[in-house]
């Protein structure tokens, strides 16, 4: 039962949390957001996290998301959302064609590979007429429908995305105490004792960035139903990519809150100093934020919630 | 073959060998000690900066500009050694990524904000405009950063294969309990690692200074081109990084010419794909 008490909490908090801060607009935006950069760790969090892979090219499923939903409304007419499940399909099938090649690599090559793909996806789009090129596309101006998600104030999609993140959570939780969570934690400790022991690792790894890449894509199709726009940067660029490993690895990567705890601190910092420092300060904001995450690393290696387990590890049950 | 076609290739030699230079650094961090600098490219960005601020504060040119960006950048690398990431590197690969990408936002927005978002260019006649040589066309300022590149390059390769402090550097990256054992010390040849390696990202980015716009994010664009370089090459290979940085230089003129600049990138990062495909070591890696 005590297993189930935090997140509950959690749950509980962030349900009643529009509530709470029902007279300022801007916190409920801020709610959906950070909400929006858990899902999109936390996706991450499957194959650069449990299994060890750290892919720093997620923002190539990210803007596959992203750009099917729009292009679905540009091309077809359809509401945005429509375009996710196709997103998801899309990056499943592009997850297996990148995989397979660049799983093969191990470490750092790994992520040099991800990242050398993540470009290339981007360069291509800003060169295809189809995609908007370098302008990028936008969604519907005027909403038609109420399918369309276009809302006044953030609230309906901070319980979208809510709703999205929980199940997410869910499932990664389901994964985590089965048989595919074991086999991808043996392989992120040591690939060659996991294949001796009979894992096919070079199977579950691809699993696992199938998965990861699927979920990725929803983040970039929600992203684009609340901001309405893509361009190749915001959907396809490295600091996409590199902001899920950041948000993980800053939580606690390969931990189920993990992700979560990342984006509850990175978030609010970016947006709220933005905000509180305007333009001018934008420079020393990221200043700020950039040794944030230094003074993290350099103490706390293994991400915040490193500091919890340490504490479980003295107690004895 | 057309003077044309002579003239593509030549030039991407020469932009090839700066690729090298400003990727030397990078390789020798990670091949000596598993380190991925994610604030390589800021390194870059700030050997251009001391170079442009060596023109407008003292109106001095390339050669005054090339070693105090060195020295400038070689005490930035020591310094984010002994303070970070002599710390991280024996944790977990993520927090390696995390700790110099923070650094890296920290240089960039640091740049963003002390020097603004404006892009600074050096005056084209700093280094002797252009000059026609074999019927070829050469600007004086990638001239001078090619040969530098190559030159330092080769310094350095010759430096870490066939010095004493080479091998002691060589030592410590095999195995730095028994290089201590044997009386040297892994952190004074891992700062120094870092230091050479700042000096000669310095210079790098001291050089491009003089044809390439200066800006705070340029580094990004930069250190991508680092990082396929040095996988590409080999990781810990200086030779293998400067194999790679001359055929990507000669592959980017190339297909700039035959296809279209746009399409530059795309044939690189293709290339790049497949060399890891068919070598994933790169092309000189150690298996």
């Amino acid at each position: 039962m005590n297993r189930f008490l935090i997140p509950g909490a959690l749950l509980a908090l962030a349900l009643v949390y529009p509530l709470l801060v029902q007279s300022l607009p801007v916190y409920e935006r801020l709610g959906a957001l950070v909400l929006l950069g858990a899902i999109g760790a936390s996706a991450w969090n499957i194959v650069g996290g449990y299994a060890g892979q750290v892919s720093v090219g997620h923002a190539v499923f990210f803007g596959f998301g992203a750009y099917s939903s729009v292009v679905v409304y540009t091309h077809l007419g359809w509401p945005p959302i429509a375009g996710a499940p196709l997103g998801m399909a899309l990056s499943v099938l592009l997850a297996a064609v990148i995989g397979v090649p660049t799983l093969r690599l191990s470490g750092h090559y790994f992520s040099m590979a991800t990242i050398a793909v993540g470009e290339l996806v981007r360069v291509l789009s800003s060169t295809s007429e189809f995609l908007g090129g370098a302008q990028g596309l936008g969604g519907p101006a005027i909403p038609r429908t109420v399918f369309d998600l276009s809302f006044l104030s953030a609230m309906p999609f901070y319980y979208i995305f809510l709703v999205v993140l929980s199940l997410l959570l869910l499932l990664t939780w389901i994964i985590e105490r089965g048989r595919m969570g074991f086999y991808l934690r043996a392989i992120k400790d040591s690939e060659r004792a996991a294949r001796s022991l009979g894992v096919s690792a070079g199977r579950y790894k691809l699993y696992a960035y199938m998965l990861s890449g699927a979920f990725a894509a929803l983040a970039g199709s929600l992203y684009l139903c609340m901001f309405g726009f893509v361009d190749p940067d915001s959907g396809f660029g490295i600091l996409i990519s590199v902001k899920m490993v950041v948000m993980a690895a800053l939580g606690g990567a390969g931990q189920l809150f993990g992700p979560l705890v990342g984006a509850l601190i990175l978030v609010p910092l970016e947006e709220l100093s933005n905000s509180l420092l305007g333009g001018q300060g934008a420079g020393l904001t990221f200043v700020v934020y950039g040794a944030i995450i230094v003074i993290i690393a350099r103490f706390l290696p293994s991400g915040l919630l490193s500091l919890l387990n340490r504490r479980k590890v003295n107690r004895v049950d | 073959m057309s003077l044309i076609l002579v003239q593509v290739i030549v030039s991407g030699l020469l932009l090839g060998a700066v690729y090298a230079l400003f990727s030397s650094g990078l390789t020798l961090i990670w091949g000596m000690m598993n380190v991925v600098n994610f604030a390589h490219g800021d390194f870059v960005m700030l050997g251009m900066y001391s170079a442009v601020m060596v023109w407008t504060a003292l109106g001095g040119g390339p050669f005054a500009a090339v070693p105090v960006a060195a020295m400038l950048i070689a005490t930035l690398g020591v310094l984010s050694y002994f303070m970070l990431v002599r710390h991280i590197m024996k944790g977990p690969m993520l927090a390696q990524i995390l700790g110099t990408f923070g650094l890296a936002l920290f240089l960039r927005y640091a740049a963003f904000w002390y020097f603004g978002a404006n892009f600074k260019t050096l005056p084209d006649t700093l280094v002797g405009g252009s000059f026609v040589f074999m019927g070829l066309r050469f600007e004086g300022s990638r001239v001078l950063a090619g040969a530098m590149g190559l030159g330092i390059t080769l310094l350095l390769h010759f430096i870490l294969t066939r010095t004493a402090i080479g091998s002691r550097m060589l030592a410590v990256s095999e195995d730095a309990t028994a290089a201590q054992l044997m009386g040297i010390r892994p952190q004074r040849m891992q700062a120094l690692a870092w230091g050479m390696a700042g000096a000669a990202t310095g210079i790098a980015g001291a050089l491009i200074a003089n044809f390439f716009y200066t800006s705070p994010t340029v580094g990004e664009t930069l250190a991508i081109l680092a990082f396929v370089t040095v996988s590409f090459g080999g990781f810990g290979s200086v030779l293998g990084a400067l194999v790679a940085g001359l055929i990507i230089g000669v592959v980017e003129s190339l297909s700039a010419y035959l296809i279209g600049p746009v399409y530059k990138d795309v044939i690189v990062y293709i290339l790049f794909v497949l060399v890891l495909w068919f070598r994933p070591q790169g092309l000189m890696g150690k298996t």
